[in-house]
């Protein structure tokens, strides 16, 4: 390449010049990492939930009905790409390595509530190749749709079905758009998230708050006053497949 | 050099070939386009059924693309001679059978478009970033190595020096593709199938078996449509390697059943009943299973007598064999026999959706165009250093 004096002074001129705007562009940009959390926000170390089975029997659907309504989660209509964070499923499927063959049959079909369990040692957040999910300060598996890049990797993780796979463009199937919370596009794996969004506003999650007889109950694990502290403290509650080391959040009382 | 692949002697039956496969890979990527729009509906795969024919053969893939270590390490490592000729077509064959991979992945993403977030964002405790590093880094390897040595060849010197450090930096790189590949599936909890030591040395096992055979099947063909020879010893030392590798896949196979039959575990048991005899009333593998088990002893009928392993027609038989049978175990039931038990306990069919299967065709026929490419490159090169050689010898004995 041929320099000259002149085109030397030219390149030089206009890097002197982008080198003058740069500190410039980072006030366009707005500050960064400064914003105050809202006052009223729930805080915790390590969410977790309880369900009471027997308290939540009549109130499971509205639970389930408010956490989708909640989080714009779409009704696909069939078994093969169904989306969905809470619902519900037999004992016998949910518990499947803890029934036996003369097992109660009102038991063995009762319908359960499930939902992400925020393992402690979450299977999945160790398989994203991106982070996409992710272990939150206090406890909550998130996900990022926006870094996501749908290698379903997590859904092989997770031994509790919890994840469901946009197979197609979700919107055309969710009944009423909820504009407070973000709609996802196809190709993203999705799942219920301790309704973080809610606790930013001093709100209790969604589900808890549609079962109206504390059917469940939710609370800090590091806070031995929590009101699940004091249930677990108190009352014999069991885990889905504990015996997989993910360590489980969401506790039952059968 | 690369003018070799594109223009100098062509003959038109091989422009044909390519025009072939140019239109199969075009109709795979109509069917792409259609999955980009759509997405994944389009294909078979279901929440319970994550994965299925894309990153199967994925899989599958990775095991060809590593086998090229069984010419390289003995020719390289134990200066076995009669592999130099045919070291290149390993190194080739590496490389198709890697961009495949690489392919089959992208196919898979439901974001594609932001698959450099593995890069962007590096996750050192994810199994699928370390497979995407080693599999570029493989490719790119290989790249370097062929391209150079062919070069080299082609210009009637000896490789640079610095070639014969990559290829040694190959030979564990070739062993590290597929063990971080079964790494992929062996520690997930709750999936019992997957979850055993024994995945990476059965997948290391089963490529070692599967592409030596699909070389010499490559070898065959070139003689009979290049008339390039990759001679006898070298075949012969191929399907030795075949026949080992081949046993000892088949027996890691085996030694599964004891485990999960005598243990009598129903998660260890489950996906071998559903395979092999059907399970909760689904038995959709079971027939394939069993083509399996034929082809699987048919090969290895063929391959241990030393009468049927030297005779060409039965080698050919065995090879074809041994590469269908391991293509059903690793590339189809595998990776859906892991995930056909859902985490309830219940078995989900899958049947591939027309547009997963044209596109994994349009793979293979890119795959295979690819080879093809190659491949004439390759055999012009050696035509003329087999020529230059000849001429040469003829000089020097005259000079005598």
């Amino acid at each position: 390449m041929n320099i000259n004096r002149r085109k030397f002074l030219k390149v030089g001129g206009v890097l002197a010049l982008g080198l003058s705007i740069a500190p410039v562009s980072g006030v366009l940009a707005g500050v960064k990492g400064k914003y105050m959390p809202n006052s009223k926000a729930l805080t915790g170390k390590n969410w977790a939930m309880v369900i009471d089975m027997k308290k939540l029997d009549q109130d499971i659907d509205a639970c389930i009905t408010a956490c989708h309504k909640e989080h714009n989660v779409p009704d696909i209509g069939n078994k093969k790409e169904e989306v969905k964070w809470a619902w519900t499923d037999k004992y016998g499927h949910l518990f499947h390595d803890n029934k036996h063959e003369y097992m109660n049959e009102e038991m063995e079909h009762k319908d359960f509530l499930a939902l992400c369990n925020h393992c402690e040692n979450p299977a999945c957040v160790r398989v994203c190749p991106t982070q996409a999910t992710f272990k939150s300060k206090d406890g909550i598996v998130m996900m990022d749709y926006h870094r996501c890049i749908g290698c379903r990797y997590c859904m092989a993780g997770c031994p509790y079905g919890a994840r469901s796979f946009n197979f197609k463009d979700p919107r055309p199937f969710i009944e009423e758009t909820n504009p407070a919370y973000p709609t996802r596009t196809k190709g993203v794996v999705e799942k219920c998230n301790f309704c973080v969004e809610r606790l930013a506003k001093g709100l209790i999650p969604a589900c808890a708050e549609a079962s109206k007889n504390g059917g469940i109950l939710f609370g800090d694990l590091e806070d031995p006053n929590s009101e699940v502290r004091k249930i677990l403290d108190t009352q014999f509650t069991v885990q889905r497949r504990p015996s997989l080391g993910t360590k489980p959040k969401v506790f039952y009382i059968l | 050099m690369l003018e070799k692949a594109l223009i100098k002697e062509s003959k038109r039956m091989f422009w044909y070939w390519i025009i072939f496969l140019v239109v199969l890979a075009g109709v795979g990527f109509n069917s792409y386009l259609h999955q980009l729009n759509q997405g994944l509906t389009v294909t078979g795969l279901s929440r319970d059924i994550s994965w299925g024919l894309y990153i199967g053969q994925f899989t599958f893939f990775v095991g060809v693309a590593a086998s090229a270590v069984m010419l390289v390490l003995p020719y390289y490592l134990h200066n076995v001679k009669e592999f130099g000729r045919i070291t290149v077509v390993g190194e080739f064959l590496a490389v198709s059978a890697v961009i495949m991979c690489m392919l089959f992945i992208i196919v898979d993403m439901g974001m594609p478009m932001r698959v450099l977030n593995m890069f962007l964002y590096p996750t050192l405790n994810s199994p699928m970033f370390w497979d995407a590093t080693v599999l570029t880094g493989y490719l790119l390897l290989n790249i370097f190595i062929g391209w150079n040595v062919l070069e080299a060849e082609n210009k009637g010197v000896n490789p640079p020096k610095w070639v014969k450090t990559l290829i040694l930096i190959s030979i564990p790189w070739a062993v590290s593709i597929h063990t971080v590949t079964a790494f992929l599936y062996a520690g997930l909890p709750s999936r019992h199938y997957w979850l055993t030591a024994l995945i990476a040395p059965k997948f290391l096992a089963s490529a070692f078996a599967t592409g030596p055979a699909l070389l010499i099947l490559i070898c065959f063909m070139l003689k009979k449509f290049t008339g390039f020879d990759a001679g006898k010893k070298a075949i012969q030392k191929l399907a030795l390697i075949i026949t080992y590798a081949m046993c000892i896949s088949i027996f890691m196979v085996a030694v599964e059943f004891f485990t999960a039959f005598f243990s009598q575990v129903p998660g260890h048991m489950v996906t071998l009943q559903y395979l092999f005899m059907g399970a909760h009333g689904h038995g959709q593998f079971v027939a394939i299973m069993w083509v399996f088990v034929v082809l699987a002893v048919l090969a290895l009928v063929l391959l241990i007598p030393r009468k049927t392993r030297e005779n060409d027609r039965t080698l050919i038989i065995a090879c074809i064999a041994v590469f269908v049978s391991m293509f059903i175990e690793k590339g189809l039931t595998f990776v859906i026999g892991g995930l056909s038990e859902n985490p309830f306990g219940e078995i989900t069919p899958y049947i591939p959706g027309i547009h997963e299967i044209l596109i994994s065709i349009g793979i293979w026929a890119l795959g295979i165009m690819i080879a093809s490419l190659f491949y004439k490159m390759v055999v012009s090169v050696k035509r003329e250093s087999d020529f230059a050689n000849a001429s040469f010898n003829k000089q020097e004995m005259r000079d005598c």
